[in-house]
């Protein structure tokens, strides 16, 4: 397939479309809509299910439905109606059946606004529904990237029977860049042996959330705690600029991962030996590649869109043993490359803080008018 | 040799298929039984059991599943015609039924409800209104009647602050993708052979692809109603009926010619 100028939402519409997904679920929010309105005439045309639910809660639960048949199902949303989905999001990871999500994260809290941001870090990555469960974060960082992590997306959940979401935020949504298409894949042809589709020939088949026995609930709990550990062995995603000889290291996700890309190459051209470490599985978490960084390192600048929210994942692998800084741009806001380069300077020329905490730092800093906010 | 004395032998009543050989766990007098059973008898007659996927709701039946011998999904609390539509539209060739009570359905899942007639999605719901919350100990739900006491209506459902019973099947028989909604009550023999009938015609209604099917069953609950199994009977039919009237609210023509 050749390179095409894509739209974000658009490309990982087509992908999931390409990737054999058998019905889509969702409810019209920005900056996500163009994925929905894809599928609302893809879908048909190529005899698949699609339908535009009431809510984002009925969405998740026709996702949930159709994810218990065995199909290759999905939906996709923005912020405030992935809030709305954390109840079903929460069942199907009690069902243990697989499901895939897209979320186009926007500003909050609340309505917040429609500009790009990475505030649903922690309600994806650290929970959001109730009880013990852990979702497969991917973060893309271009649209060739989001094309390639929503098809992996859908191998990922059924391999392992657990939800899988695509953190992209309206940044990667709503721009246009070269990109390819995957081929198009077959559909699934076998059902899964946990299928619920009419006990035809067989025994009953039950998918419940419901372990009202306690002493199964508590098996249930380490069975899914052992298939995420199995994740955590196998699925973990990231990339490394400029490492080899780094002795600062960015650490970013997404979009501020890319920008954060310029700003290092900016640095490197100033003579400045830092690289980019870029999270794509935000989880699982690398954690064994961080503390392998932590050796070489002289020092980490953390660099989000949201007011550190992954920053404390980080803070748990270095565990005060080298300097960190952090700076973010929230709300809806996309930090332009020259803001961590001055971030850079500042990490690799004033005296290191290895202690305390950076998110402190970073906002003294504002409030002392040390950064100036463009 | 001797010709044996023919003794002819017919089967009358027997345990349907389509039910699991599961002692029960609801209260004595309750009527759930009764709405299982009927669902299973007429499941039977059409030999569908191999081809129905039940989604079970939040409540006195959240454990439906295990009464029955057929695949089953368990819904979050209101959800089970969301999910319900998930499954038909993947599987648009399997009959796919939903069993609610009223916190789930008219309550919580008001929403849901709702949209699954609106959109006429060719399942079937059969709907539980035993007009109070059984499951969490007897609170009010959005059936119970005037004046009727709980134990979060103490002094009886004040429509004044506490608002008034809703009429579901009314409701949803307003709606164009409504195919055939009705209600029945569990009471006597008489009106559970009426319910069967209407059991038996909201799965024609799915089988002819004839919009959303929902079949109120006006049921009992001596428990949290605080009367013994009889008098629950009784209460139901003095208090219940006038209320919610036993009928045909919409019935598609479609069913021309059909017969229960």
């Amino acid at each position: 397939m050749a390179k095409e100028f894509l739209e974000g939402n658009f490309a990982m519409a087509e992908a999931a479309v390409r990737a054999g997904v058998e019905a889509y679920f969702g409810y019209p929010i920005t900056p996500q809509t163009e994925i929905l309105e894809w599928m609302s005439h893809r879908m048909p045309e190529l005899k698949r299910a699609f339908l535009q639910a009431e809510s984002e809660v009925a969405a998740i639960n026709m996702v949930y439905g159709a994810a218990c048949t065995g199909a290759r199902v999905m939906s996709s949303s923005s912020s405030p109606g992935v809030s709305l989905m954390m109840e079903g999001l929460s069942y199907i990871a009690g069902t243990e059946v697989p499901a895939v999500l897209i979320d186009v994260v926007r500003g909050g809290p609340g309505l917040g606004n429609i500009a790009p941001s990475q505030g649903d870090y922690n309600q994806l990555v650290h929970g959001g529904g109730h009880g013990d469960y852990h979702p497969i974060v991917l973060a893309p960082a271009s649209v060739q990237e989001a094309i390639d992590l929503t098809v992996l997306a859908f191998d990922l959940a059924e391999k392992y029977r657990n939800i899988c979401i695509v953190m992209a935020d309206g940044s990667i949504g709503q721009m246009m860049e070269p990109a390819e298409l995957p081929e198009m894949r077959p559909l699934r042809t076998i059902t899964p042996d946990w299928a619920v589709d009419g006990c035809l020939n067989r025994p009953q088949r039950i998918l419940t959330s419901i372990l009202i026995d306690p002493t199964l609930e508590e098996i249930y709990n380490h069975k899914i705690l052992d298939t995420w550990y199995r994740i955590q062995e196998n699925e973990i995603r990231y990339k490394e600029y400029y490492l080899d000889d780094a002795e600062y290291v960015v650490i970013g996700f997404g979009t501020a991962g890319r920008i954060a890309l310029t700003a290092v190459r900016n640095a490197r051209l100033e003579g400045i030996k830092v690289g980019l470490f870029r999270p794509i599985s935000v989880s699982p978490f690398p954690f064994p590649q961080l503390e392998e960084l932590i050796k070489t390192t002289q020092g980490f600048l953390v660099t989000e869109m949201n007011t550190g929210q992954m920053l404390e994942d980080v803070r748990m692998a270095v565990k005060g043993r080298v300097p960190i800084e952090f700076y973010a741009r929230v709300g809806g806001i996309v930090p332009y490359p020259d803001e961590i380069l001055g971030e850079i300077r500042r990490l690799v020329h004033e005296p290191k803080s290895p202690g305390g905490d950076p998110r402190r730092r970073w906002m003294q800093r504002l409030k002392d008018g040390v950064i100036t906010l463009s | 040799m001797d010709t044996p004395v023919q003794t002819e032998i017919q089967t009358v009543y027997i345990r349907p298929a389509s039910l699991s050989h599961t002692p029960s766990h609801y209260c004595p007098g309750c009527t759930h039984g009764i709405a299982h059973r009927l669902i299973a008898e007429v499941m039977d007659e059409m030999d569908i059991r191999e081809r129905t996927i039940g989604v079970a709701p939040v409540g006195c039946s959240v454990f439906a599943y295990n009464y029955f011998d057929f695949d089953w999904v368990e819904a979050a609390h209101g959800r089970a015609p969301a999910m319900a539509t998930g499954i038909k539209r993947v599987l648009p060739d399997r009959f796919v039924f939903t069993y609610q009570g009223d916190g789930d359905l008219a309550s919580i899942g008001m929403s849901e409800i709702m949209h699954v007639a609106g959109r006429g999605e060719n399942i079937t719901t059969f709907f539980i209104n035993n007009a109070i919350y059984g499951m969490t100990g007897g609170q009010m739900a959005p059936t119970t009647l005037p004046g009727q006491k709980t134990t979060s209506s103490p002094h009886g459902r004040d429509v004044e602050t506490m608002g008034y019973p809703l009429h579901m099947a009314e409701v949803l028989s307003k709606w164009d993708g409504a195919g055939y909604i009705v209600r029945r009550s569990l009471h006597d023999p008489k009106n559970i052979r009426l319910a069967k009938k209407a059991i038996r015609t909201a799965f024609e209604v799915q089988k002819r692809g004839l919009g959303f099917s929902m079949v109120e069953l006006l049921s009992t609950c001596p428990t949290n109603w605080g009367v013994s199994a009889q008098e629950a009977l009784t209460w139901l039919v003095e208090h219940m009926i006038p209320v919610y009237p036993l009928e045909d609210f919409k019935v598609t023509s479609g069913l021309d010619g059909f017969r229960a």
